[in-house]
Order: C-alpha cells, then sequence, then structure tokens
C-alpha cells in the first residue's frame, strides 16, 4: 500500500506502562485493535481493547509438528513469535458470499454480496508476516486483475509492526530476507527492550498518520544508546536463528529437479491434510461454490480458502491433474519458491515457519530443500 | 419456480439406528421448505402414507446385514431413478462391521437365547457392495445442513458441494487451533472426510472419524505421529475401527496393527 517507511520521523523511547496509550490513541483514531491474545493455549489474533488482553509474559515452543505456549521469566509483551493463523484470515476471509442471485419472472437479478469493513489496526504483525502482506499485495491487488473484497479490507488497515528480538525454533525470516527487522511497510515499527529492570518500546514512524498517533503516546526522545541497543537486538535475533534455506539459483535448482526422489519420499508422510497452506500467510488459492436453496429461487456463490493439496484443487474435465500427493506437494513447494518468481517477481515464501509447526506429520519445508539441493539430480535424458 | 410434478422423495431403512433419517426431520426451519419442494411419498419414520410405488429420489440409510435385506434393496433401487446412500452404515458398513472383523456365528451364540431364530449375513456391508449408487452422504450421522445441499442439489440440477478433503480444512476455515500439533492429542482430521463441521476438535477432542476417509488418506503417516504423540498399537486399531471400520483405507491400517 501507500505506507512505505520513511525513516525521517524520530525516534522515541516509550515505556512499557505507556503502551496503553498507544492503544487508546489507536481506538481514539477509529481502529479496531487486532493483536496476539491467547486463546485455546495457543496465540491467536482476535481483537483487543487494552494492552491488558496481550500475552505478557508468554512466549511459544515451535518444533516439527509441534506448539506450545509457556511461561516466560520476565514480562514481554511480545516473546514470542507467530501463531497458527496469520493476518491473511482478515484480509482474505476463509469464506465470503462473492454475490448473490435472485429469480425474477424469466430471468434473474445477480446483486454483489454487501460488506462493511471498519478502519483496523494490525498491531503487533511481524516483520515475516508484514512480507507476506506485500507479497498479496502484489498478487491480490498488484496487476489490472483486482480482488476486490482484498482491496477494500487493505485499504482499511493501519500497521504496528513489531520487530522480533528473539526467534522461534522453526523462523528462518533471514533465508527470506523478511526479518527480523521490519524494513518498510509499516505506519509504526516497536522494538521491545527489557534490560536490567528497564522495560521499554522503541517507537519509529514510518508514516505520517503512524507518526501523529505517535505524537498521542507519552515518550522520550531515544537516546543513541536506545537506538544501538535495539538494533542489537534485532541483529542478536538473526543470529539465534538456525533453520535456514539455501535460496541461491533456487529457482533454476527445483526447475531441474521436477523427477528427483525425494518428493516420492516426502508423499509418505505427507498427510495431503492441506495444513501448511492455510497457515501459510501468503497461499491465497480459493474454491468458488455455487449454492441453490430448496425452491430454487435464490442462488449464492462463495469463495473460500482451498489448498492445492485436494484432489478437487486441480480437477478438469476428466479428472484430476495431480492425482498422486507426490505431485501436490512438489507443486506446491515448486510454487512457493520458484514459480512465484517467474509469476510475481519475488518468492512466495517469507520463512515464518508456520507450515513447519503445523503440519501434523512434521514435514520440514527446509530439510526438503536442502535434500533436493544436495542430491541434485542433473536433468537428463529420459 | 415452475415444476410440472413435485419429484417423489422415498426414505428406506436398513440396518441402522435410524439416526441419518431423523436428521431430515431434524431440519426444523428447512422441514417446510423440504416439504414444500418434494412429495414425501414414502418414510414410515414420518408418515404411514406411501404414494405410488416409483420415486424420483430414494435416500437409502443403514448397511446389508441379513439375505432379506441383501433383496429388498434390489427392489428398492429398481423403484428409485435416483438412490442416494446417507450416513457411515450405508456408505461403509457402520459400527455393525465390526462383526467383519470376527465369526458372527460366535456372537449369535453368546447374544441370543435361541440362535436358530437368527439369520444374518457374515458381513456387514454398504450400499454400493449391492446395487448402484448415485451419490454418497458421509457422516455418522450425516450433517443435516448437507443433506438439504444434496436435496437441493438434487431438486436444481447441479453437483452437491460436499468436499471430499481433509477435517482439517473445516478446522481452519473455522479458526480452531490444531489439537493435534498444539496440544498433543491424537486426531484422525488429517485422514478423516469432511462434512461435520470440526465438532470434536471445536471442543479440543481428537477427530474420530466419523466421517470416514477423506480423499486420498494417508493413514501410516497419520499412525506414525499417533506413535510419536504415545499411542499404543491397540488404540490406533480401536481408532480405525469405529462407525467406518470398513471403509477400505481404515480397514487396512487396522489390519496393520492387528496382532
Amino acid at each position: 500500500m501507500n505506507n512505505s517507511a520513511k525513516n525521517d520521523y524520530p525516534p522515541g523511547l516509550i515505556r512499557a506502562d505507556d503502551l496503553e496509550h498507544l492503544l487508546k490513541a489507536l481506538g481514539a483514531g477509529g481502529f479496531r485493535i487486532q493483536a496476539p491474545v491467547i486463546r485455546d493455549q495457543s496465540i491467536v489474533i482476535d481483537e483487543i481493547k487494552s494492552a491488558g488482553e496481550l500475552p505478557a509474559g508468554w512466549t511459544d515452543e515451535q518444533n516439527r509438528g509441534h506448539y506450545r505456549i509457556k511461561r516466560r521469566s520476565d514480562n514481554a509483551y511480545f516473546g514470542y513469535v507467530v501463531g497458527p493463523y496469520s493476518w491473511k484470515k482478515f484480509l482474505f476471509p476463509p469464506s465470503t458470499a462473492i454475490l448473490e442471485a435472485k429469480r425474477t419472472g424469466n430471468g434473474f437479478q445477480v446483486s454483489a454480496a454487501a460488506e462493511t469493513v471498519s478502519p483496523t489496526a494490525f498491531f503487533g504483525i511481524r516483520p515475516c508476516d508484514l512480507r507476506a502482506l506485500q507479497i498479496l499485495d502484489r498478487v491480490l491487488i498488484g496487476s489490472e486483475y483486482r480482488d476486490p473484497i482484498y482491496q477494500k479490507r487493505r485499504e482499511q488497515i493501519l500497521i504496528v509492526a513489531v520487530n522480533c528480538t528473539e526467534p522461534g525454533g522453526n523462523c528462518f525470516c533471514t533465508s527470506m530476507e523478511s526479518g527480523p527487522g521490519a524494513a518498510e511497510g509499516y505506519d509504526i515499527v516497536l522494538t521491545e527492550m527489557i534490560d536490567a529492570g528497564q522495560h521499554n518500546f522503541l517507537a519509529q514512524a514510518g508514516t505520517e498518520r503512524g507518526n501523529l498517533i505517535l505524537q498521542q503516546v507519552p515518550s522520550e526522545k531515544a537516546t543513541s544508546d536506545a537506538l544501538k541497543s535495539a538494533a542489537e537486538a534485532v541483529q542478536m535475533a538473526a543470529r539465534k536463528i538456525s533453520k535456514k534455506i539455501d535460496t541461491a539459483d533456487i529457482k533454476e535448482m527445483l526447475y531441474a529437479n521436477a523427477e528427483h526422489p525425494r518428493w516420492e519420499d516426502v508423499a509418505k508422510q505427507c498427510l495431503s491434510c492441506a495444513n501448511c497452506t492455510l497457515v501459510c500467510p501468503t497461499c491465497f488459492c480459493a474454491n468458488i461454490d455455487d449454492y441453490t436453496d430448496l425452491t430454487g429461487e435464490t442462488a449464492t456463490r462463495v469463495r473460500r480458502w482451498d489448498s492445492c493439496f485436494t484432489l478437487d484443487h486441480s480437477y478438469i474435465h476428466g479428472g484430476s491433474i495431480r492425482s498422486s500427493v507426490r505431485a501436490r506437494y512438489r507443486q506446491w513447494l515448486t510454487h512457493k519458491l520458484a514459480a512465484w518468481h517467474d509469476q510475481f517477481g519475488s518468492s512466495g515464501c517469507v520463512g515464518c515457519g508456520r507450515c513447519i509447526t503445523w503440519c501434523p506429520s512434521g514435514i520440514d519445508i527446509t530439510e526438503e530443500v536442502a535434500a533436493i539441493r544436495s542430491g541434485t539430480v542433473k536433468a537428463k535424458a529420459i | 419456480m415452475i415444476h410440472k410434478k413435485k419429484p417423489k422423495l422415498a426414505v428406506w431403512k436398513f440396518a441402522s439406528c435410524d439416526g441419518c433419517q431423523l436428521s431430515l426431520l431434524d431440519c426444523e426451519e428447512e422441514l417446510l421448505a423440504v416439504a414444500g419442494a418434494v412429495e414425501i411419498a414414502n418414510f414410515p419414520e414420518a408418515s404411514r402414507a406411501v404414494v405410488g410405488r416409483t420415486y424420483d429420489l430414494s435416500l437409502v440409510e443403514g448397511s446389508i446385514t441379513t439375505p432379506h435385506d441383501a433383496e429388498r434393496i434390489h427392489k428398492v433401487r429398481r423403484a428409485s431413478k435416483f438412490l442416494v446412500t446417507i450416513g457411515a452404515c450405508a456408505t461403509s458398513g457402520g459400527i455393525q462391521a465390526l462383526r467383519n472383523f470376527k465369526d458372527v456365528k460366535e456372537f449369535i451364540s453368546i447374544v441370543y437365547a435361541t440362535p436358530a431364530y437368527i439369520d444374518t449375513l457374515n458381513k456387514s456391508t454398504p450400499i454400493s457392495d449391492h446395487v448402484a449408487v448415485d451419490f454418497e452422504l458421509r457422516g455418522c450421522p450425516i450433517n443435516k445442513y448437507q443433506l438439504v445441499e444434496v436435496l437441493s442439489a438434487f431438486l436444481n440440477g447441479r453437483k452437491p458441494v460436499t468436499p471430499r478433503h481433509s477435517l482439517c480444512i473445516e478446522c481452519k476455515l473455522k479458526g480452531n487451533v490444531c489439537v493435534m500439533v498444539a496440544h498433543g492429542i491424537p486426531c484422525l482430521g488429517p485422514v478423516t472426510h469432511a462434512g461435520c463441521g470440526s465438532i470434536c476438535p471445536s471442543y479440543a477432542r481428537g477427530c474420530y472419524g466419523c466421517f470416514g476417509p477423506k480423499e486420498t488418506p494417508n493413514t501410516s503417516a497419520l499412525s506414525a505421529q499417533w506413535e510419536k504423540l504415545g499411542s499404543s498399537p491397540i488404540s490406533i486399531k480401536r481408532a480405525f475401527r469405529g462407525f467406518n471400520a470398513f471403509a477400505d483405507a481404515f480397514r487396512k491400517e487396522s489390519e496393520l496393527y492387528e496382532k
């Protein structure tokens, strides 16, 4: 959107106790606030009114097919990474009516499904997820064919990003150059700092409207020491990240390995349940279903999340193109990491690690890419 | 809409608990619309009236467990233009298909005072093993909204929207947190056909597989994960031996865990 960051706004230091004022300023600005909260022993995104609803003092333990929340030794507001649902659900809703048709005499009348959208602040969005929004912007509204549902919602979003100072077990944003610090695309970015009894946020506006919000929050001028320690905290997070994908020539590498035996191996473990695609912050595939009522007087067309892991997704006249799970997994990974470059000019992966955490079978995309790369079968004649 | 004649609907019961056909009566708000759209011509659970001998749409509940029923289903087929089976019994043999893994004669001798009165088959089998079926609606019991969807689709000449994908997709559409990943609860969702609306995971329980196997189910990969979560071989076998025990994918997986 039009909120590319400029760092000519003076950074300020907000005491953690004053975070509430930031939320109040957003509320006063007419924004509903979506932020991390604890539900079902997980950190999900939901509407909040006050800072007390944030998961202060909690962290998340993430591993392959494994997620648990745990108590932290400090009271950090953002001491965890990303949860089961990305912000995609607000902009690209799981299920939404697109149009309705009513029978009239000999014909029928079509009307677009009405939808009201209110201004919303994405509070606490991480750099990887922010990058995912930029990717979705490119895919869904970045060409002459625009998704009006996404566009209408996206225009109402204000971004309060939070830099990561502690990576999760499945993070690999450094490989995808999407974190752990936010480079652009925010209205406000915060860096949380807890040190020697001091608990502060370095706050930086990226847009004028972000600046206007921050001006309503008690803060002091950030010293060069504070700037330095915030930058170090983010760098430290980058160093702690252990997972990686080697992205050198990844497009060519994957294209050359369409027949790699690894695809067969991973298909044995893959449940084709579609969880990876639905938790992915950039997967945008959807299905269109038409419904009629019993009388045949009204019809509704509904768009809902779909996945390249279902048989119906690749169904054309006569059958499904990708009937094997091998073909479906290969399609997903190759599209995400390779074909996306051809199609949209970037990778489709932001390194958030959700597909690793939320795979009930514990498949790790970084491991799959490494295995394919290490055993690269040079393209040869059949 | 101009209907020359309302289509005649019949509901037939075979070996079953009646729960699925009751879903039709349980339609509440939609029940009047259903009654307005079709002529309920043969539905003993709802009315004694029987209209005519042939039917545009037959809903068949239950499995085939007796020689008598194995005959009767052919009569139902002959009397029906469209035949739709509803529920786990009709589509996979139901919970009574547990007999298929044992010797049914032994059961009879234990349960009945006069075993000679009992005339039953060795196996409980789905309707599609006996006659051609036009559409199968899964579930134990079926989801009444899906039943209305099947009726609407039939009346309007379109394909019903009853996806064959995993239950996981329903959880994600609903906003559930994965019980397997976040709570370590063994769940059959990744191999189970969607349709119930993810009832059990919505209450922090694992899926029991009431809707049977999904398209391309990878049961062995799921079992391997259940083992990692601490499930014993016997509990994995029992999980697959539920209401859809005789559905191919579930049957084969449970047999791998048989001693």
